[in-house]
């Protein structure tokens, strides 16, 4: 009722899952 | 230092947990209830409990129903409560930053492999920009074309030095890449001769000041880059006052006609119009609709960073004007989206959803270790901005990289080496900012340019606040 969530994200679970394969540039940046 | 950062923008309470990433919209009871329920949770912490009833915790409310007692009532707190101890099980919401250990084990391990490199494939100009900081595309030095063995030999040093990785991305830059368009268009070809034995695939880029782009430049880069930045300020008088020719006269007129038709030829796509607002156009709004009603729909109008002698330079009395301006410009995008008319705005765009992991976040832009800058004579800078501080000479195209330890104080360079940065909110869309920016106003790449982390704070603010107002249109 209170809340609207835009997004469910939680950067969290990127520790983990570093690939080193982004290009360089981040905010917006497969 | 708070979890949370809380925000009014356009009749929308925003609310994004900067540790997760996750964005709500909330009501006003909301919005007070929680620094008040942050509050709690610290105080909690610092005496080791909530206490528990059986396996649920117990927390003591009164004193956040005593202080909204006036405005809410107690069902309206509870139950905004309730939902926000929902979102805190789900990891949404007052997460802990766990990352910095990360980074830390992460930078100390990684080997980076260099991914781009910026080519001045001409040192010499055909405009007199006033804000250039390049100085009319001389870079402090001398003027200089880089030849084609040169550039040839820098393809070749991103070939050896990219490791295992396909991608490579070579950027034609300036002066005016366009007064050494031979070579441009050999090295591409030499690029493309690379592809096959090496397993590379090249994305070039090119970036002109439009004076000599013609039907053969633009079919040409139609075919080879995947992305040209036509440069151009805004409106006429503002363009020209900033960008004229040596002798005086202004480019608007020349220019525009064909940034027209190069974006019609590029289906509106790939390419990006890109101007910058200085201290004389602080109602920089105006500029980027002027290039949006002009039909260009990927835009960018970029602060000017520039020394606070020079009579353009942002200052910072001029933050209030160019926050509202910001504002202007996210309520106008806002319309137009609806009406079926938007455009991309370069320095709004934020992906809420995907977006790269934290580590990508969190160490940055890559310059100095994975993006290079190469001079006409091919030496290597940590980035174009950069080019011509010697002390900042990392090697040559004929040596390769001789000045480890620069590639090493970049490649250490993170959220957490900037006391600025923190305690920052906008810590996972910025990583820190640019290094350039931070040397030249710090004196220290680990410092910070104050004023651009102003305005990028207030960004992001605003292109958060365009997806909510985006989202609510879509429902139903």
């Amino acid at each position: 009722k209170h809340i609207v969530t835009l997004n469910t994200k939680n950067l969290q679970t990127t520790v983990k899952k570093g690939c080193g394969e982004c290009q360089t540039s981040v905010g917006n940046q497969e | 230092m708070s979890l949370i950062h809380r925000y009014e923008s356009n009749g929308y309470h925003i609310v994004l947990d900067i540790n997760s990433g996750s964005v709500h919209v909330v009501d006003e009871v909301t919005y007070d209830v929680l620094p008040l329920l942050e509050a709690q949770i610290e105080e909690e912490k610092q005496q080791a409990k909530a206490p528990r009833q059986g396996d649920a915790p117990v927390h003591n409310d009164e004193p956040i129903y005593e202080a909204l007692s006036g405005r809410y009532s107690r069902e309206e707190v509870a139950s905004s409560l309730e939902e926000c101890r929902t979102l805190i099980e789900q990891g949404m919401l007052f997460t802990e930053d766990i990352y910095q250990d990360a980074i830390e084990a992460y930078e100390g391990a990684r080997q980076t492999v260099v991914k781009a490199l910026c080519l001045h494939i001409a040192h010499d100009c055909n405009l007199a920009c006033r804000y250039c900081f390049a100085e009319e595309g001389e870079y402090h030095g001398r003027r200089a074309l880089m030849s084609f063995e040169v550039g040839k030999k820098a393809l070749d040093f991103l070939v050896k030095n990219s490791g295992a990785r396909k991608n490579l991305e070579v950027d034609f830059f300036g002066g005016e890449p366009l007064l050494n368009w031979q070579v441009v268009k050999d090295l591409v070809a030499y690029g493309r001769s690379l592809e096959e034995p090496y397993n590379k695939k090249f994305r070039f880029t090119l970036t002109t000041n439009g004076v000599l782009l013609n039907d053969e430049v633009m079919e040409f880069c139609n075919r080879e880059m995947g992305n040209v930045v036509l440069s151009i300020d805004g409106r006429k008088e503002v363009h020209d006052r900033m960008r004229p020719f040596r002798k005086g006269a202004g480019s608007y007129d020349l220019v525009v006609p064909k940034y027209i038709e190069f974006a019609r030829q590029r289906n509106q796509e790939r390419y990006y119009v890109r101007g910058t607002f200085t201290h004389h156009n602080l109602d920089f709004s105006k500029d980027v609709l002027h290039l949006a009603d002009l039909g260009f729909k990927q835009i960018s109008v970029e602060p000017v960073v520039a020394a606070e002698s020079e009579d353009y330079a942002i200052r910072r009395e001029d933050i209030p004007k160019i926050l509202e301006e910001y504002d202007l410009l996210a309520k106008e995008m806002i319309k137009r989206e609806k009406e079926g008319r938007g455009f991309n705005f370069f320095h709004f765009m934020i992906d809420l959803t995907g977006g790269p992991c934290v580590y990508k976040r969190l160490s940055g832009c890559g310059s100095g270790t994975e993006y290079l800058a190469v001079t006409p004579w091919g030496d290597f800078y940590p980035c174009h901005q950069f080019v011509g501080e010697e002390s900042f000479c990392m090697g040559n195209v004929d040596e390769g990289i001789l000045r480890t330890d620069i590639k090493e104080s970049f490649g250490h360079c993170n959220v957490y080496t900037k006391e600025a940065c923190r305690d920052c909110f906008a810590r996972f869309y910025c990583s820190g900012g640019c290094a350039a920016n931070a040397w030249h106003f710090s004196g220290d790449i680990n410092g910070n340019y104050g004023i651009g982390c102003e305005l990028q704070r207030k960004r992001v603010e605003c292109a958060i606040m365009i997806k909510a107002a985006l989202a609510e249109g879509s429902e139903g």
